[in-house]
């Protein structure tokens, strides 16, 4: 017998029907968070903020589509940490997770792109450039959007999550080759204005409701991650006792439920 | 039979040894088998030159015969066609494999799965991508690229699709268990294919007006080597994926 050096907690955690209570408890709360910090930084952003002196009011489309970028590439970093536990410990909670992480990824992706797209068509004059931060964005759509579909072209979801996942390991190696080759190729986006560690260049009254907006983004989609994880165990694990036990159709059953 | 005799009796060191010269063994009895199918089926080798000569030839009827225009879009399109020609075939790389029950020997053969995996990468590029190569300089040609372009653009050629194809044996390797999935194929190569492209197509287009045009292809170069290292290890883990059920 190995001795486990993960603390006791995380065992009793990735038992599917142990995290399925303890995401349900935790579920409201964050989403109440997620929602009360959105309103404080859209207010701070929307209301509060003073127009930029060059772009006037458009300027206000950042506090939706910076969180988001952001949000983009932290999900597919969790989906890809996600995967590689479930690749290398074959953690059932872990396949579930990594794959429920890929439609909300491409889903705040998209809304990068989309109000990018808005912000765009006033400042630069048009809807879309080839400019390097958007076609590794766009990049990053098909990479979500390969992960999706390969995880439903299996029959059986466990191998499928497993496929997708290495599929997303090897996106995460490619995705700086990317970024950086693009912008070798071509590049018209501003530089980040965001620094975290250094010295932004971007006014406090505008930067707390962006910081706002993207804790904000975070709590929300641990929320939604939480919720999309528990009805993704409770579908997998479909056959199994808990389950039985927890939507109450059917009398617990004496044997063995099949799989 | 007398060579593990004789490995068990020395012990582990003569077992690596004897494995060892099993692997080279191994490799050149599958590129000679991978050969010899695609000989007997050498008519469907033809289909993809087939197919990047049909969409060349379709370029000049939909943009017009003005020669300045043809040769100034040929890299990129000659390019672009490469790599569609090059999907179809990249899909089906372990396919019957995985069907007929070869990939459960390869992975109980005593040889590692990502050097087995590289050496069938080896016989695809052989076998259906190096016609295309052959043929693109004379499409090049049709297209009115510069003479003087085609031995860079052939350059690019050669160092770019081993490339695609072992990103693209990764891919093959994990859609080799699933439903059909053509476009899924696609959809993944095409972010993977992304930076392969600008580099190969950037060293065309410097060739063309005259630029240097070495750091592009020396860069795909080393691409190339970093991928010859990674990639047979990912598709062998792809592949025990496609495998166990």
């Amino acid at each position: 017998m190995s001795r486990s050096y993960l603390p006791h907690w995380i065992h009793w955690l990735g038992s599917p029907p142990n995290f399925y209570r303890f995401a349900g408890a935790l579920r409201p709360w964050l989403m109440a968070a997620a929602l009360v910090s959105a309103a404080v930084g859209l207010y701070g952003g929307l209301v509060l903020a003073p127009p930029d002196y060059q772009q006037g009011d458009a300027y206000r489309i950042i506090f939706i589509h910076v969180p988001s970028a952001w949000m983009s590439l932290f999900i597919y970093a969790t989906m890809a940490v996600a995967g590689l536990i479930a690749l290398v410990w074959r953690v059932k909670l872990a396949e579930v997770v990594a794959m429920e992480c890929a439609p909300t990824g491409a889903a705040f992706t998209f809304i990068t792109l989309a109000t990018g797209s808005l912000w765009g068509k006033p400042m630069w004059g048009t809807w879309w450039t080839w400019d390097a931060r958007l076609t590794s964005e766009l990049v990053l759509l098909f990479l979500y959007l390969g992960v999706i579909g390969l995880y439903n072209a299996f029959e059986d979801r466990r191998r499928g999550a497993r496929a997708a996942s290495l599929l997303a390991l090897v996106g995460i190696v490619n995705l700086p080759i990317v970024h950086y080759s693009v912008q070798w190729w071509n590049t018209l986006h501003q530089g980040t204005t965001v620094d975290l560690f250094g010295k932004s260049s971007i006014a406090p009254l505008m930067l707390w409701p962006l910081l706002m907006m993207a804790l904000a983004t975070h709590l929300y989609f641990f929320a939604s991650i939480l919720g999309r994880a528990r009805t993704g165990l409770l579908s997998l694990e479909s056959g199994k006792q808990w389950v039985r036990a927890l939507v109450g159709g059917q009398p617990p059953q004496t044997t063995e439920a099949p799989t | 039979m007398a060579s593990t005799a004789q490995s068990i009796v020395d012990g582990t060191t003569a077992v690596t040894r004897a494995e060892h010269a099993g692997a080279f063994g191994a490799c050149r009895a599958l590129l000679r088998r991978d050969f010899v199918l695609a000989w007997r089926r050498r008519g469907e080798l033809f289909l993809p030159l087939l197919y990047a000569v049909i969409v060349a030839a379709l370029f000049p009827f939909a943009l017009g015969p003005d020669p300045v225009l043809l040769a100034r879009i040929a890299g990129g399109v000659l390019l672009v066609i490469v790599v569609l020609a090059m999907l179809p075939a990249l899909e089906s790389m372990f396919r019957t494999d995985l069907e007929d029950g070869t990939l459960e020997q390869w992975l109980l053969a005593p040889q590692p799965l990502a050097l087995l995996a590289l050496t069938r990468v080896i016989a695809h590029w052989l076998t259906t991508v190096l016609p295309l190569i052959v043929v693109m300089p004379l499409l090049g040609v049709l297209l009115n690229l510069p003479m003087k372009v085609l031995p860079v653009l052939v350059m690019a050629l050669l160092l770019a699709t081993p490339l695609l194809v072992l990103l693209g044996s990764v891919l093959s390797a994990l859609t080799a268990g699933a439903r059909r999935s053509g476009i899924l194929m696609a959809l993944m190569l095409l972010p993977l294919a992304v930076p392969v492209v600008i580099f190969a197509a950037g060293a065309i287009a410097a060739a063309q007006s005259g630029m240097p045009f070495i750091a592009p292809l020396t860069w795909l170069a080393a691409a190339l080597i970093l991928a010859i290292v990674l990639a047979p290890l990912a598709c062998a883990a792809a592949l025990r994926i496609a495998v166990e059920s």
